[in-house]
């Protein structure tokens, strides 16, 4: 279990020119399995374009009060990447025009950006559908001036997702650290009694399932089917919908497939539960995302790979719709990660 | 030569037996496939007997990949263990009720 971020420990894995050499190389350059180039190529589906924007990620900072061992951000107490008021301002100006309908912030653990609770003000005050904040659970409890978010999220009907990787102690604790799921557990116990996931609430609690090592999610209704009976029969809790999402071969699950020498079988696995009907909906289609500095990506993975869209805008600023929406998307091998099985996205599956 | 009979590798072109006969091989997969879907019992619940047999049946590749398909389902380790004792324990009760046709056959022989 890293308690750093690659980045401190200048893992060479930090370096991004790295992972996207490690992804071209081996396996998929002696012919051995196809590109994702290749393979959406025989579908017809290659150059990969968008639909239509309907998503704005915004990843406010790299700050996170953990160091999951599966996190592709490389997260964690030692990064210091924060979105400035100014960028947010930036982003808020877009927000007015967007047509977008759903707000999406991100991090690290967005709570921990100085100027998220001013952001989020400013953003409910303009509209959005959908009003999405990535809350990692443990930060409600982590320090005194974070125990009122669930009021605060209440006040501006923000949908709280959440991460959860098993109903047991120590999977989650494995994954995500020491202590990590009772703090889990007693957060969403907060959660449900201001109302959120509560049966027919409109307080939305979804819950975000990623596999605890190298292997994928199966079916996400069923996994709903066991986390719904297990939280609430063992603690009480309630939540609204489970996504499941594919762990992708970059950052710090690279690193541990590659320490753990799955990294191969991983790849395989991925590339025998490729299934072309992900491809259309993959999230990359409808979503922008933007990092704390601004620049604009395909998406969180894309972000973190350093990969920025391939468009003449690149940065909020500088942010035009029609202009983003005649790109090619950029992608790799990472890229199987979302076409496995049902898909993945940051939504769960997409078939 | 190689040194050993099983080589991890080799699952993974578990398909190419189609290859020297196709229509077998094609009907195999199909059936395979169609027992493992969700049915009167749960695909969870076939992936805990196909668990149990494979270990029964003492066949690495079925062991490494109803692990992989346990862990991709959500299935904790407490109850993969408890269906290789179930299988475990149906096999040690193949041997010891044979102990029984030894008991007859003790008596049958003795004055």
């Amino acid at each position: 279990m890293p308690t750093q971020s690659l980045h401190k420990r200048k893992n060479e894995l930090a370096n991004t020119e790295k992972q996207l050499e490690i992804l071209s190389n081996g396996i998929f350059v002696n012919g051995e399995l196809p590109t994702f180039k290749e393979k959406i190529a025989e579908t017809g589906q290659f150059p990969l374009r968008p639909r239509k924007t309907e998503i704005l990620q915004i990843n406010v900072g790299y700050m996170c009060n953990q160091v999951c061992s599966h996190c592709h951000v490389d997260a964690g107490p030692d990064r210091k990447e924060i979105m400035t008021r100014e960028t947010m301002q930036q982003c808020l100006d877009v927000i007015k025009y967007t047509g977008a309908h759903t707000l999406d912030l991100t991090g690290g653990a967005p709570e921990m950006n100085p100027s998220f609770r001013w952001f989020v003000e400013e953003a409910s005050k303009l509209g959005v559908k959908d009003f999405i904040v990535r809350s990692n659970l443990t930060i409600i409890m982590a320090n005194k001036k974070y125990h009122d978010l669930p009021g605060f999220f209440k006040k501006h009907k923000i949908h709280v997702v959440s991460s959860m990787p098993h109903w047991t102690k120590g999977k989650t604790d494995r994954q995500r650290g020491d202590g990590v799921f009772n703090k889990s557990i007693s957060a969403l116990k907060k959660l449900n009694a201001v109302g959120y996931g509560m049966p027919d609430s409109d307080l939305k609690l979804d819950l975000i399932y990623n596999p605890s090592g190298a292997f994928l999610p199966t079916d996400q209704a069923s996994m709903e089917k066991d986390f719904k009976k297990v939280l609430l029969e063992d603690f009480g809790i309630h939540f609204h919908e489970l996504f499941a999402i594919t762990n992708l071969p970059i950052s710090r699950f690279l690193d541990y497939l590659i320490a753990s020498e799955n990294y191969e079988d991983y790849m395989y696995s991925l590339v025998e539960a490729f299934n072309p009907a992900a491809v259309q909906n993959v999230m990359c289609t409808n979503t922008i995302s933007v990092s704390w500095d601004g620049w604009l990506y395909d998406c969180d993975f894309n972000q973190m790979l350093g990969l920025k869209v391939n468009s003449p805008v690149k940065h909020i600023k500088d942010y035009n719709e029609d202009i983003l929406n005649d790109r090619n998307i950029l992608i790799s091998q990472h890229c199987y990660g979302c076409t496995a099985g049902s898909g993945s996205s940051c939504q769960g599956t997409v078939t | 030569m190689k040194k050993t009979y099983y080589d991890p590798a080799d699952l993974k072109k578990f398909s190419s037996i189609t290859e020297w006969s196709k229509e077998l091989g094609d009907k195999f997969f199909e059936y395979y496939g169609k027992v493992f879907e969700e049915g009167a019992l749960s695909a969870r619940e076939k992936s805990l007997i196909a668990l149990a047999v494979s270990h029964v049946v003492k066949c690495p590749y079925c062991i490494d990949a109803y692990t992989k398909d346990g862990l991709q389902r959500g299935i904790t380790k407490e109850e993969m263990m408890e269906a290789v004792h179930a299988g475990a324990a149906i096999e040690s009760g193949a041997t010891l009720v044979h102990g029984v046709q030894m008991m007859n056959k003790y008596e049958k022989l003795s004055m």
